[in-house]
């Protein structure tokens, strides 16, 4: 099975249902996306398929029909995206577990509302848990990128 | 040199403080200096100039003997020991350290001792210093109890200094300078000409002379990091999905496992048939362990479902198997055993004709960090390596030692971040059940993820309760209040059942937040009441407080209104301690509390002492069609001296949004001996959507200081419930109160 991510290709030999989480996580070594719940509850596991936000540990492997990108994917220490310069920016992090998860997510949300309000970035993000309570900072950096992406 | 004068030296090297003058002769054998744990491991031209402080090729590492489970607290520990030695956090890496008796924790002792934290005088302070004594003798290193900055706050600075300054007499000797003519910045040594030495050309000279002992702690107007907006030594590697955790765990040659223990939690396996798994692809082995049956894999997944496949028989659970059974032995322990402990009886309360009584009731709660339990561990011939987030690791190398025959020297825990703990990982059991799947492939590392239902399902939970309040008011004041309280014991649970130290004498957490509250009521009386095991227990972020504190001060509230007094005023008349008067007046003037709320809106007020920090919260509710709304919270507590203003901020703002979310939406009970909550959809805590604006306020009044990790939960459950009273005329008597009001 191909497997395209973050610009890589891979092959893997892995059952077809394997969740993707597992096959990015114990078969390729990309350990960014993180392990919370298993059941799409929590969101720390989530990706971008073919440029979507999804939950990788409920997406099987053989329904992956595009490139995935991973938090290591979505930018680096030297070439932050606006979300993760956002969330340095903010000192979002606690623990940090579902940080990765939270980035991903709120990426998606700017990529398709580029000024969302308090209302969307509630619909968009509350299906990402944080046990710190990051809360108010997760919504402040989501504004600060919003912002970055608009006035590039 | 005078016997005194040694023991201070002495003394000062670990930075204990506590007891000084005569009183310390006592203790003058448990205050030598205490090993380090550092020098068995450096090579030639190693200098260990503390326990706290590493220079060598590699640079200079700062030992952080406080494990970091998100509160920020490797930052916070380096700061304050690059604050003195003159390095900035930019170059300087950070070690948790290994486990060792050189960092004990003197500031847990400190929430043992039969005072209130008010107190801070003589008598108080020296039974602060005994239990210092007796943690120290115990050699705990222990994250947990809030106290790894108050417990660090000199000792990390002074830590820094003694190696600063051995570091200039180090290059005094090396230059023929006068140690006074030298100077330090940026991890170097600076000549008066302007010439740098830095810190690693030092190293193998100053750790062949005396460490100089005698310094002087600089002075808080000279300070360059602590007080300031730091930047978070690990946020770079969080905001990039790069930071590391246990579960991250990869080495060559691991095997995956995963584990199905008895759901009836302490119950054995009488049988079980894993041949369907045993057949399953990628996996290695069906190995049982204590309470259950672990699978080896060669991928999480493939062992995570190996594991559910496997049929199994389990015996029943060691305690009531039904909900109504926990509550009704929490009742009959209020009608009929004997006191644990009547820590104040102030005035004369049986005298007192009472006029308010309640009956509250807190539930059991999972910790549920978002990192599942996790550990990873090798086990050969000569030793053993245990790789885990954990809280207690003197305590995990003891049980590996005990368990695998191995010498405890040749134990070695390694503690990684992380994703979070809020206690859980003070304990061991997924290190104990990984090294009995360890100890069954000799030379092969496996690591043991647990589900997340398995998680769940294990979880030693925060104890159930039940509180029993009498009061009586007059002339628009509160003059008696009379709390009785029973839970399950803590100690007994969680020190005694699994550590096996069975500590004598009351447990003090089943009434903390309770006695220890600085109010002056003519007649208040606190007794506490120890209920017969139930479900196995543990601390849960803010301990006792979590529950007491909603007692204590949701019964108040309900008091202040029978008397038609105003919370904040009547609370302010009660009070003599003048840091928890200024926390009440601070929230008050942010809050506009004088002033009437927003319409539509409706507020409560709660304070509550914990750990030594006093806060106060006022929690702002919105009535909307949908259901109640948290508005808006204004927090103000009192730590002497915030460390990071961005990390306490954080702090508090996740302290609030935990003691709302599991007031509101989280409970943990029993079915067929079985915790009946599965995942994150049925125990969630707070989400986005429902978390409200919360404003902040450090105050720094006092000289000595104190934590934020646990202080901001107990006063936020019972500030919710007199707003939701002010709206409806109901008072919340129970939680998760979502059991009867609707929430957005």
């Amino acid at each position: 099975m191909k497997l395209t991510v973050n610009g890589t290709v891979h092959v893997v030999d892995v059952e077809g249902d394997m969740p993707l989480l597992w096959v990015l996580r114990d078969e390729l070594g990309l350990t960014g996306p993180k392990y919370g719940c298993g059941v799409a509850a929590c969101g720390a596991c989530t990706v971008h398929v073919g440029g979507v936000a999804v939950r990788s540990c409920q997406t099987p492997v053989s329904a992956v029909d595009g490139p995935v990108t991973t938090i290591e994917g979505l930018g680096s220490a030297d070439e932050l995206h606006a979300v993760q310069a956002a969330w340095l920016d903010h000192q979002v992090a606690q623990c940090g577990y579902c940080q990765g998860g939270q980035m991903m997510q709120a990426a998606d949300l700017l990529a398709a509302t580029p000024d969302p309000t308090d209302a969307d970035i509630d619909a968009a993000m509350s299906g990402n848990l944080c046990r710190c309570g990051t809360y108010p900072r997760i919504r402040a950096a989501v504004k600060t990128a919003a912002k970055t992406l608009r006035e590039v | 040199m005078s016997r005194a004068a040694t023991i201070a030296r002495r003394s000062f090297v670990v930075g204990s403080v506590a007891l000084l003058g005569g009183v310390a002769f006592g203790y003058y054998t448990y205050k030598k200096p205490v090993e380090n744990p550092l020098l068995d491991d450096l090579d030639e031209g190693e200098a260990a100039l503390t326990p706290y402080v590493l220079i060598n090729a590699d640079g200079i590492t700062l030992i952080t003997p406080r494990a970091d489970m998100g509160q920020g607290t490797y930052s916070v520990q380096a700061a304050l020991i690059a604050e003195e030695l003159d390095v900035e956090l930019d170059q300087i890496n950070v070690d948790p350290g290994p486990p060792s008796k050189a960092y004990y924790n003197t500031a847990l002792a400190d929430e043992s001792v039969p005072f209130p934290a008010t107190d801070r005088g003589p008598l108080a302070q020296l039974a602060r210093g005994t239990a210092g004594v007796v943690v120290k003798m115990l050699g705990l290193q222990m994250t947990g109890g809030s106290s790894s900055v108050p417990d660090g706050y000199d000792k990390l600075r002074i830590a820094g200094a003694v190696a600063r300054e051995t570091l200039k007499a180090a290059a005094a000797a090396q230059t023929g300078l006068s140690k006074t003519r030298l100077s330090t910045e940026r991890g170097a040594v600076v000549l008066p000409d302007g010439k740098r030495i830095p810190y690693q050309a030092l190293a193998a000279h100053a750790a062949k002379i005396e460490p100089v002992r005698d310094v002087t702690l600089r002075p808080s107007t000279q300070w360059r990091l602590v007080g300031k907006p730091m930047q978070r030594v690990d946020m770079l590697a969080k905001s990039t999905g790069t930071q590391s955790y246990g579960i991250d765990m990869r080495m060559e040659g691991m095997v995956h496992a995963a584990i199905r223990l008895n759901p009836r939690k302490g119950g054995e396996v009488i049988a079980y048939d894993a041949s369907a798994a045993e057949a399953m692809r990628g996996v290695q082995k069906v190995i049982p362990v204590t309470g259950g049956v672990g699978v080896i894999a060669d991928n999480t997944w493939r062992a995570f479902q190996a594991a559910d496949a496997i049929d199994v028989t389990w015996g029943d659970a060691p305690y009531p198997a039904e909900q109504d059974a926990h509550w009704q032995a929490l009742s009959d322990t209020l009608d009929n055993a004997d006191q644990d402990a009547k820590p104040r009886d102030d005035g004369d309360v049986d005298n007192v004709s009472m006029t308010v009584e309640a009956e509250y009731r807190a539930p059991y709660l999972a910790h549920a960090p978002l990192e599942p339990l996790n550990a990873t561990v090798l086990v050969t011939d000569t030793r053993v390596d245990v790789w885990t987030g954990n809280q207690i690791p003197r305590m995990t190398q003891a049980s590996v030692a005990d368990m695998t025959g191995v010498p405890i020297e040749d134990v070695h825990v390694h503690i990684l971040m992380m994703g979070g703990s809020f206690g859980h990982r003070l304990e061991d059991e997924v290190v104990k059940r990984c090294t009995e799947l360890a100890m069954a492939l000799p030379g092969t590392p496996v690591k043991l993820t647990y589900k997340r239902e398995e998680d769940t399902a294990q979880d030693y939970t925060r104890p159930i309760a039940m509180m029993r309040g009498r009061g009586a008011v007059s002339d628009g004041r509160v003059i008696a209040m009379d709390i009785r309280v029973a839970s399950p014991s803590i100690l007994d649970s969680q020190m005694g059942e699994r550590q096996g130290m069975n500590l004598p004498g009351p447990d003090a957490t089943i009434s903390q937040a309770l006695w220890d509250q600085p109010y002056a009521i003519a007649n208040y009386r606190i007794t506490g009441y120890r209920t017969p095991k139930l479900g196995p227990v543990s601390s849960w972020r803010s301990v006792g407080a979590s529950q007491n504190g909603f007692f204590h001060e949701n019964f108040l509230n309900a008091l202040i209104h029978a008397a038609g007094a105003d919370p904040v005023e009547e609370r302010l008349r009660l009070m003599s301690d003048a840091p928890s008067r200024k926390v009440l007046e601070a929230v008050a003037e942010m809050s506009d509390w004088g002033a009437a709320s927003p319409s539509g809106t409706a507020r409560g007020v709660a304070f509550s002492l914990s750990f030594g920090t006093p806060v106060a919260e006022v929690v702002q509710i919105a009535m909307t069609d949908a259901g109640i709304r948290l508005d808006k919270v204004w927090v103000a507590a009192e730590v002497g001296r915030v460390v990071d203003p961005i990390n306490f901020e954080n702090q508090v703002q996740g302290g609030v949004i935990w003691g709302l979310g599991h007031a509101i939406n989280s409970q943990v009970t029993y079915a067929d001996g079985r915790v009946e909550q599965e995942n994150y959809f049925d125990f969630e805590g707070l989400r986005l959507h429902q978390s409200p604006e919360i404003i902040v306020r450090g105050l720094e009044s006092r000289s000595h200081v104190t934590g934020i990790g646990e202080p901001p939960v107990p006063p936020a459950a019972p500030a919710l419930a007199e707003a939701i009273f002010q709206a409806t005329g109901t008072r919340p008597t129970e939680m998760p109160f979502a059991k009867n009001f609707t929430f957005v």
